[in-house]
C-alpha cells in the first residue's frame, strides 16, 4: 500500500460522493460548529426554504464575537455595545431553539470562544471534520481533524444536509526540525513560520505540522499553531494524532469513556500521515532559530524577531511603514505601546495566562497602558481563578474580563483609539482590525506582558532572566 | 440567484496587495441579521472621511470610475477571514467581479455562490489590466475569456461546476438536497 498523508485519510474517510469529471467531492462534516455572527443568515436560508437541521446532535452552538467581556451585572445583565450586537445574540438564541440545536449561552458553564470550547469539551477529536463560519476553524487540525473556515452560505449546506461540495486542495508539509529554545513559545514559532511562508504560501493547500519540535508541543501550543495557518492562506492546519493528543482528551465530557475511550483512542492513533508520505510543497523551520517574534506590519506575514532591525524601505512594505509609523532599518523595540491584549482563540487558553502571569507578578503595567486580559472560555476563567491569575492580573492593573472574542476583531465595543499601538496575542493585525487607524503588533503573551509593564514594545527575555536569576 | 454569463464594465484599479476582509467590511458592520445594505460600508475606512465625506482620493469615489463593476486588485485579494459579508458589500456596491493575481480560497468560495466573479490571471496579465485600467472590458463566463479593446484577450479558469451554477443562476443547495438518499447511505455505513 502507498503511504498516505493524514489529509488523504481525512480526505477518504468523509467522501459521500468522490469528485469526478469536474463535479466537486461532496464531504461529510462530522461537526459544525455555530456563532452569533455568521449564522443568522444560514438560518433564514432554512426559513426561506422550509428546511430543518439534518443533524442537530452534529451541531454545538455558542455565544463570542458580540458578547461584551465588561462585567455582568447585579441582575445577570450585560452591558452590550449597541442594540445590533444584542440582537444578534438574541437571533442565535432563538434560531437553536427553533432548530433544535444545542447551544452554550450565557445559562452555560462552559460557553467560551468556539475554537477554545469545542475542545475543552471533547466535541474536537481526532478523524472528525469540522466546520464553521470562522477562519480560525483551522484550530482543531491541532487534534488530527480536518477543520476549516465556511461563509454563511455553506453554513446554511452544513445546517440543512451535513455536508459540503469541495474541490480537493494541494498539501503541504511544515517541518519543524530541532528544539525550540526556552522561553520561546509556540506563538513565537508560529509567527517565524508566517514570516518564511507568507501569508499567501499556503494559498489552495492544507498544511501538515510536522517534525520533532510540533511532536513536542502541548495540545494548547498545537491549537496556536494550527490556528494561525489561515494567516498563511491555507485551507485548514494539521498534526497527526499521538498519545499527547489521546491523553489531553481522556476524561473529557464528549469523548467515549472507560474501555470505549481505548477503543476510540487506536482508532484515532491511525490518524497522522504515513512515514513516507508525500506531499505537493515542503517547507522546512529550525526551531532553534526562533526568537520572540512579532509583526510589524499590517499583515500577518511581516514577521521580525523582536531583537532584529526592520527591513529596508522597498515598494512592497512602503504602505506598512506609513500606517505603522516604525522606521525602515531601526528596532522594534523601545515603540511606545498604548494597549495590550492577552486573549483570542489564539492565545487565550491557561498556559497563555500562565505565561503572562508570569512575567506579571509583582510588577505594575505602566501607567500610560491600559491592558485587558479575556480568557477563552468560563473554564478558562474559573481555572484561572482558581490559580489566583486573576489577582496577579488585577494587582499589575490589568483588566480582568469575561471571555469571548473580544479586542481580536471588536465586535463588542472592545477597541483602541485611531492612532493607538496595540501588542495583541491575537492572529491578526490587519489594518483597522483592533479600531479605525490602530495599529496591531501581534506577540506572545510573554511579549505581550513584558511590553507592558515597560510601556514600549520589550524582548521578554529581560524580564524572564530576572526571575530566574 | 440570477444566472451571471457576461460583464461589460469599465474597469477600475486598487492595485493594493493583500487587500485584507477587514478592509472590505471591517468587523464593526458585521452585526446584521441580514445580507442587504451593506454596499455603502464596502471599503469603508478607505472610502468615507472621519465626517461621513467621501475621500477624494479613493479610486472608487472618483467621478470617472462611477459604475466601474470590475474591480482590478492587488496581489491576494481577499485573505483573512470567513465573512460573507465581503462578497454581499461589493456586489451591493456595484462591484460584480474581481481581478488579482491570487485570490483567498474562502474569499472565493463565497464569492462565487453569490454571482461575484472572482478570476485569477497571471501577473503579466494583471500588470497590462492595471496598467489600462479605466478601459472597458467583457468578461464572458461561458468562453471564460476577458475582451479587451486594442489588447490580446486574456483566458481564465472558473471551476466548471461553480461556471454552470453561475450561469444557470442554481446555486449547490439545491444539488445537495438531491443527493439526500446518498447522504443516509454515508450515515448508516458509519461505525
Amino acid at each position: 500500500m502507498t503511504a498516505t498523508t493524514l489529509f488523504e485519510k481525512l480526505w477518504q474517510a468523509h467522501l459521500v460522493e468522490a469528485d469526478t469529471d469536474g463535479l466537486p467531492a461532496m464531504l461529510y462534516i462530522d461537526l459544525h460548529l455555530v456563532h452569533e455572527v455568521t449564522s443568522p443568515q444560514a438560518f433564514s436560508l432554512l426559513r426561506e426554504r422550509g428546511l430543518r437541521v439534518r443533524q442537530p446532535s452534529r451541531t454545538l452552538a455558542t455565544l463570542d464575537h458580540s458578547t461584551p467581556t465588561t462585567p455582568v451585572r447585579a441582575d445577570g445583565s450585560r452591558t452590550y455595545l449597541d442594540t445590533a450586537t444584542e440582537q444578534q445574540v438574541d437571533a442565535l438564541i432563538r434560531n437553536c431553539s427553533d432548530f433544535g440545536v444545542s447551544l452554550h449561552g450565557y445559562d452555560s458553564p462552559d460557553r467560551g470562544i468556539v475554537h477554545v470550547m469545542a475542545p475543552e469539551l471533547g466535541a474536537t477529536q481526532p478523524g472528525m471534520t469540522i466546520v464553521c463560519g470562522d477562519s480560525h476553524t483551522s484550530t482543531h487540525g491541532a487534534f488530527g481533524a480536518l477543520a476549516f473556515g465556511i461563509g454563511s452560505t455553506e453554513v446554511g449546506h452544513v445546517l440543512a444536509t451535513q455536508c459540503l461540495l469541495q474541490h480537493k486542495p494541494k498539501t503541504m508539509a511544515v517541518i519543524v526540525r530541532g528544539q525550540l529554545p526556552v522561553g520561546i513559545s509556540a506563538k513565537d514559532l508560529t509567527l517565524h513560520i508566517a514570516g518564511q511562508v507568507g501569508v499567501a504560501g499556503g494559498t489552495g493547500h492544507v498544511i501538515e505540522f510536522r517534525g520533532d519540535a510540533v511532536r513536542a508541543l502541548t495540545m494548547e501550543e498545537r491549537m496556536t499553531l494550527c490556528n494561525m495557518s489561515i494567516e498563511m492562506g491555507a485551507r485548514a492546519g494539521l498534526i497527526g494524532a499521538d498519545g499527547t493528543t489521546i491523553e489531553w482528551l481522556r476524561g473529557r465530557r464528549q469523548v467515549p469513556q472507560g474501555d470505549a475511550f481505548e477503543a476510540a483512542a487506536k482508532h484515532w492513533r491511525w490518524y497522522r500521515s504515513d512515514d513516507d508520505a508525500r506531499f505537493d510543497k515542503t517547507v522546512e523551520i529550525d526551531a532553534g532559530e526562533v526568537a520572540p517574534s512579532v509583526t510589524w506590519g499590517i499583515d500577518p506575514g511581516k514577521v521580525i524577531a523582536i531583537d532584529a532591525p526592520l527591513p529596508a524601505l522597498s515598494a512592497s512594505n512602503a504602505r506598512a511603514f506609513e500606517y505603522m509609523r516604525v522606521t525602515p532599518g531601526a528596532l522594534i523595540t523601545g515603540v511606545r505601546v498604548d494597549v495590550v491584549f492577552v486573549g483570542s482563540c489564539t492565545n487565550s487558553r491557561i498556559n497563555d495566562l500562565r505565561d503572562a502571569a508570569a512575567i506579571l507578578a509583582g510588577r505594575r503595567v505602566a501607567a500610560h497602558v491600559r491592558m485587558l486580559v479575556v480568557p477563552g472560555s468560563e473554564r478558562i476563567k474559573r481555572e484561572a481563578e482558581a490559580e489566583g491569575l486573576d489577582a496577579v492580573f488585577r494587582t499589575a492593573g490589568a483588566e480582568w474580563r469575561e471571555p469571548g472574542c473580544s479586542m481580536c476583531l471588536g465586535m463588542n465595543g472592545d477597541i483602541a483609539k485611531p492612532g493607538e499601538l496595540v501588542v495583541s496575542t491575537s492572529n491578526r493585525n490587519f489594518e483597522g482590525r483592533q479600531g479605525k487607524g490602530v495599529r496591531t503588533v501581534l506577540a506572545s503573551p510573554a511579549t505581550a506582558a513584558a511590553s507592558a509593564i515597560a510601556g514600549v514594545i520589550t524582548d521578554p527575555r529581560r524580564y524572564q532572566q530576572e526571575a530566574a536569576a | 440567484m440570477s444566472g451571471v454569463s457576461s460583464i461589460t464594465s469599465r474597469s477600475v484599479a486598487l492595485p493594493i496587495a493583500n487587500i485584507d476582509t477587514d478592509q472590505i467590511i471591517p468587523a464593526r458592520f458585521l452585526t446584521t441579521t441580514s445580507r442587504a445594505g451593506l454596499g455603502r460600508h464596502a471599503f469603508q475606512d478607505w472610502r468615507w472621511r472621519e465626517d461621513g465625506s467621501a475621500n477624494p482620493d479613493f479610486a472608487l469615489n472618483r467621478p470617472e470610475h462611477a459604475g466601474a463593476a470590475i474591480l482590478i486588485a492587488g496581489d491576494n485579494f481577499g485573505c483573512g477571514s470567513s465573512r460573507e459579508h465581503a462578497p454581499w458589500a461589493l456586489l451591493d456596491a456595484g462591484i460584480r467581479a474581481v481581478i488579482s493575481t491570487a485570490i483567498a480560497d474562502i474569499f472565493r468560495s463565497n464569492a462565487l455562490k453569490n454571482g461575484l466573479l472572482a478570476i485569477v490571471v497571471s501577473p503579466l496579465e494583471h500588470a497590462s489590466l492595471l496598467a489600462a485600467a479605466g478601459e472597458a472590458l467583457t468578461i464572458d463566463l461561458r468562453a471564460q475569456r476577458i475582451a479587451r479593446a486594442g489588447h490580446a484577450p486574456i483566458d481564465f479558469t472558473v471551476n466548471s461546476f461553480a461556471r454552470q451554477c453561475l450561469l444557470d443562476g442554481v446555486d449547490e443547495l439545491g444539488y445537495l438536497l438531491a443527493r439526500q438518499d446518498a447522504i443516509a447511505r454515508f450515515e448508516e455505513a458509519r461505525p
